[in-house]
């Protein structure tokens, strides 16, 4: 018995592969098809929302479109901020999933909630250092790819 | 002395009892289905204290000293403190231990530290040089959740094979005599490495180290399932606990339907928006020592074999892309003054 033991063991580790497919295969699924639908709407909400508010300051305050853009993007980040706060930000994103985190709000949402999260660390080697832990490598690669392309630009347009 | 029985089981010549035991849980804890089994159910994940950490030790404390009060002790007439957390550098139990003020050991096996701290006091017990040992573990949802994965108020979806750590804290007292249910074998799990990789699909990275010990025990001792009242994992979870099913089946040990998981008691997964259920120290602790620990007493099951499953990674093993090593290990207790001695009538439901 304890040598069947021994070799059914040996049997169930070699299976590590064909364990690896069946997690694979049998993984329970999102609804793929639901999960881009609210993506969409959340994400079209929001854009709505922001060519609302470039809209409105862009009658306002009487100035361009383009430089409208800049106090629509901070009023939607101040909201994100505000609900993330309240702790509602992760409720709606349960739902909305891509539709939230890829514009402004999601950027807004991941510094908000980790300067939260760090907050009993202190100022300095919490929120401050703790806050760009999410949104640290967004800002890296952001700042990496302008770099690059203002290169590709200055030779080629310019 | 402790027997060894073929490969990975002892067997406790002087089982020790369970004298008593402390529970006490979160909000969301507190609304599953064993609710109104826990001791004290708290209704704020901070309970008022100023960090989640803090938090965490005040439960794991209140639950020694409910277990304590329950049968007239102090902490005092302990010999031994044994605990463990999911926390970096198992803080939570250290800083208890510091307020208990007895003899202490820090165990830390995962999600598995509650049958890991069950089977090292009973062999410590086994030795004779002990009478009352406490042993208690702890987690908590939003401790575990900065330290393993992302900031509470982070928006992001959930998968639903994910996972919800388990806010509460079980404490048993063992003794060496006593009334109560014995802690009577012991099997001690061997860390098993199926590939898995990804941290929020424990339960499929655990399933395979709970199957072999299980089949493990069963080999050992030539017991079957039908030999036991119960059969439980400790947070394996819907998914992973199917998969350990179709394993064991695969070994030739078809489980009966009885076969649970505290995961999966201790919340209601359907209502209560979890996932694929609870994990975490906490889970197989408040779930063994509240409802299972009242069905033994009660006599409602004679024979429990509890198989708590822990994943044995860090956040940067993770991130450095190594697999998830998982063990698990099993510890049987049972009623053994009522078992039916030939012909006997098998005890009351």
């Amino acid at each position: 018995m304890k040598d069947n033991a021994k070799n059914n063991y040996k049997s169930l580790k070699t299976n590590m592969e064909e364990y690896k497919n069946k997690v694979t295969s049998k993984e329970p699924k999102t609804d793929l098809f639901l999960d881009m639908l609210k993506a969409f709407l959340f994400g079209g909400l929001i854009c709505l929302i922001g060519q609302f508010l470039t809209d409105v300051y862009s009658s306002i305050l009487h100035i361009s479109a383009a430089e409208a853009g800049s106090p629509a993007s901070a009023t939607l980040i101040f909201i994100s901020t505000l609900l993330t706060g309240f702790g509602v930000f992760d409720k709606i994103a349960k739902h909305a999933g891509a539709g939230l985190s890829v514009p402004v709000t999601g950027f807004a949402n991941s510094m908000s909630s980790a300067a939260l999260e760090f907050r009993r660390e202190g100022f300095v080697l919490g929120v401050g250092s703790k806050m760009f832990s999410l949104a640290g490598s967004v800002i890296t690669f952001g700042v990496v790819t302008a770099f690059l392309v203002g290169i590709l630009f200055s030779v080629f347009v310019s | 002395m402790a027997k060894k029985i073929n490969n990975q089981t002892y067997r406790f010549d002087h089982p020790p009892s369970i004298l008593s035991t402390g529970t006490v849980a979160g909000p969301m804890e507190g609304e599953g289905p064993c609710g109104h089994d826990f001791d004290i159910v708290y209704h704020d994940l901070t309970l008022n204290e100023n960090s989640f950490e803090a938090a965490e030790r005040s439960m794991m404390l209140a639950a020694c000293n409910l277990a304590l009060g329950k049968i007239g002790l102090n902490a005092q007439n302990l010999d031994l403190f044994m605990a463990g957390d999911l926390l970096n550098q198992i803080v939570t139990s250290s800083f208890t231990a510091k307020s208990i003020g007895v003899p202490y050991l820090g165990i830390y096996n995962a999600c598995s530290s509650s049958a890991e701290g069950l089977l090292l006091s009973s062999f410590l017990m086994d030795t004779g040089a002990f009478d009352k040992i406490a042993l208690a573990v702890a987690s908590h949802f939003a401790s575990s959740e900065r330290q393993y994965r992302y900031p509470t108020e982070y928006g992001l979806k959930r998968k639903p094979f994910q996972q919800r750590t388990v806010t509460g804290s079980g404490c048993a007292i063992i003794g060496k005599e006593g009334p109560g249910p014995k802690i009577t074998m012991g099997t001690i799990g061997i860390v098993q490495d199926f590939g898995q990789i990804d941290p929020l699909n424990m339960g499929a990275a655990m399933a395979p180290a709970a199957a072999l010990t299980i089949a493990a025990h069963f080999e050992d001792t030539g017991s079957s399932p039908e030999d036991y009242d119960l059969i439980v994992t400790g947070d394996l979870r819907q998914f992973g606990h199917s998969l350990c099913k179709d394993l064991l089946e695969k070994e030739g040990f078809s489980m009966p339907d009885s076969f649970n998981d505290c995961g999966m008691l201790v919340y209601d997964i359907h209502t209560q928006n979890v996932n694929s259920g609870g994990s975490g120290c906490g889970c197989s602790a408040i779930v063994t020592f509240s409802q299972l620990y009242k069905k033994l007493k009660d006599k409602e099951i004679n024979r429990l074999f509890l198989v708590a499953t822990g994943a044995l990674h860090s956040p940067t093993t993770v991130q450095q892309g190594e697999n998830i090593p998982c063990i698990a290990h099993g510890v049987v207790i049972e009623n053994i003054e009522e078992t039916p001695i030939k012909g006997g009538t098998p005890p009351c439901k």
